[in-house]
């Protein structure tokens, strides 16, 4: 068991937000019942269609995606995912984004409304133009945004996801702290671009693209030791964590949870292993 | 769940083009002609490859050495285990009536199974860039009712687009086609003026092949975007916004 900014998780092994859709999928593959938690594809207000293929393209340790945040909207996660979700035995932590404080507002109202465990607020999705990145980058914005996902999230504990596209990480999590985020989670992807030998052309229809997958790990590490160190609420750590053994070294580097994203592509079960191979050793 | 499966065969069909067979009881007993695998090769991402025929319990794949991934799976041998995942997505629909199979290049190796499972009641029509280029030719005609050739170069059977040689002789009540985006946009016209249904395998850079992270993203016809994944990779013509 772990507590969490107030929720009780069985163990510290997380799901990454838009790299296990709704769990439906997973849920063919891997015991989704045997995880602490599941993060949603990120949420939006309104659908979106998302970016235009090619939207990945892969990098000598991991991946660039630029998905564009598809997403069926809050309203019809809530009708028609949430309810399967529920089954899944897993806490469930709604991740969303919006392009606006109030618009932030209003999706924290009715996630915490729908009955999910646990809002994570992505205020730092590189591949949206004008939305999260734009709020991800600047202290007082993203104070604004958590002070406002704070009022309306009611109960429902308020997670600020964070992007490591910044200077000094550190001053946008105190921001995040100050404005009442109940906990952090990081790393979202880096920044990231490949192009075409032969066109001359960007891989990813969108240029640019977020780089996940093993070669951002150190990276995570770092800014989760660096961020533990300068605030006083909990963090999942997550980016490029593939093995237990990866997940351990996030818990050194003072992570409370652990999330796996990109190594699901590879392995759908890999984030079951890691929970069983941890909870083999404590045993 | 296991995903690992012992390689029984291997070989080089042409050029850059290699087969290989590997025994998967669990894959064979479900596959559907037109679903694909989707294969670790030691990357951060399986590389997704179409079923290409069935016998028993053993599964073929044929598959073009583009990058490091189809190198590296050209290098597996007999005896070698493999990491592989399926069978994915969906496959063509049975249809009764006769079948006509186009293909293109690669494009061709998918369909072999569809023509194994229809038999004498399809014809095929398989389009390459030369003689030197053609690929199961044998195969198709020892199950097709009629097998017939294109090349870019007329260095084998018709000079000219594979799709020249979709025509209203046969009696066909549907076309499956497989191969270049370009070809399959020529496939769908000739079939919507002969009016034939039409069935297109599309092709799109996967991760996770399941439909969990939509990157495989289709511009649909009717806006948004299917995943090739697991909404195709067989699509009707007339989803596809082209
Ligand atoms: C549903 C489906 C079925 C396929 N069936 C076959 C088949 O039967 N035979 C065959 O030869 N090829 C097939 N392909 C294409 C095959 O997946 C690619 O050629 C292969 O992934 C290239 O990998 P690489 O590492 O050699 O090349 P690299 O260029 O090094 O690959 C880099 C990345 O790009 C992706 N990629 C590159 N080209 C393609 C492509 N054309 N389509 C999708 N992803 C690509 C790779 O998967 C990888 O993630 C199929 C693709 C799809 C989507
Ligand atoms: C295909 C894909 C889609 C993603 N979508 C989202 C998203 O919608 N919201 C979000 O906050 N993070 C998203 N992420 C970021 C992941 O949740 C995670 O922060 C990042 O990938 C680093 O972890 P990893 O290296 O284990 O994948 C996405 C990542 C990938 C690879
Ligand atoms: S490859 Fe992940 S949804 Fe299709």
């Amino acid at each position: 068991m772990v507590n969490f900014a107030g929720i009780s998780f069985k163990n510290p092994v997380t799901l990454a937000s838009g790299t296990c859709g709704f769990g439906r999928e997973l849920s063919e593959y891997s015991d989704l019942s045997e995880l602490g938690g599941i993060c949603t594809k990120g949420l939006t207000l309104h659908p979106r269609a998302g970016n235009p293929a090619p939207r990945s393209a892969e990098t000598p340790a991991g991946m660039l995606n630029s998905v564009g945040l598809q997403n069926p909207g809050i309203d019809e996660f809530i009708k028609t995912e949430l309810p399967f979700m529920r089954t899944l035995g897993t806490r469930i932590i709604a991740n969303f984004s919006a392009a606006s404080v109030e618009e932030f507002a209003l999706c924290a109202a009715k996630l915490a409304d729908s009955g999910v465990d646990m809002l994570e607020v992505n205020v730092s999705c590189p591949n949206v133009k004008a939305e999260g990145l734009a709020f991800g980058t600047s202290p007082d914005a993203v104070a604004a945004v958590t002070s406002a996902v704070k009022s309306a999230a009611g109960n429902v504990p308020v997670m600020v996801k964070l992007s490591p596209n910044v200077t000094d990480i550190t001053a946008i999590a105190k921001a995040a702290e100050q404005s009442g985020a109940d906990a952090l989670s990081l790393i979202n992807t880096l920044l990231g671009m490949r192009f075409d030998l032969r066109s001359g052309k960007p891989i990813l229809a969108n240029g640019t693209g977020g780089l996940s997958g093993a070669a951002i790990f150190p990276v995570a590490l770092r800014m989760v030791y660096q961020t533990v160190n300068a605030v006083r609420i909990p963090i999942l750590g997550l980016g490029g964590i593939n093995s237990a053994d990866d997940a351990r070294e996030m818990l050194i580097a003072g992570a409370s949870l652990i999330g796996v994203g990109t190594a699901l592509f590879r392995d759908p079960d890999i984030a079951g292993k890691i929970a069983r191979e941890m909870k083999d050793s404590r045993e | 769940m296991n995903t690992l499966y012992r390689v029984t065969g291997s070989a080089k069909i042409s050029d850059n083009i290699f087969s290989l067979v590997f025994d998967a009881p669990a894959i064979a007993k479900r596959a559907v002609p037109g679903q694909f695998v989707h294969i670790d090769c030691g990357l951060p991402l399986r590389r997704p490859i179409s079923i290409c025929d069935i016998e028993g319990s053993f599964v073929k794949i044929v598959f073009e050495v583009k990058g490091v991934g189809t190198t590296r799976l050209a290098e597996r041998k007999h005896g070698d285990l493999i990491d592989v995942l399926g069978p994915l997505g969906n496959g063509f629909p049975e249809v009764s009536g006769r079948v006509l199979l186009a293909g293109g290049g690669i494009g061709s190796a998918p369909l072999l199974y569809a023509a194994v499972r229809s038999g004498k009641n399809c014809g095929a029509v398989l389009g390459f860039a030369g003689a030197s280029k053609a690929i199961l030719t044998e195969e198709f005609a020892a199950v097709c009712g009629s097998v017939q050739i294109a090349t870019a170069d007329g260095s084998l059977g018709h000079k000219g687009f594979v799709t020249d040689l979709i025509t209203s002789d046969g009696d066909y009540s549907a076309i499956f086609a497989c191969g270049p985006r370009p070809m399959l946009k020529a496939a769908v016209d000739r079939a919507n003026e002969l009016n034939i249904p039409v069935y297109v395998s599309m092709e799109e850079r996967m991760a996770c092949g399941i439909g969990t992270c939509l990157v495989c993203a289709c511009a649909a016809e009717n806006g948004g975007y299917k995943r090739v994944c697991c909404d195709g990779p067989v699509f009707t013509g007339g989803e596809i916004k082209w």
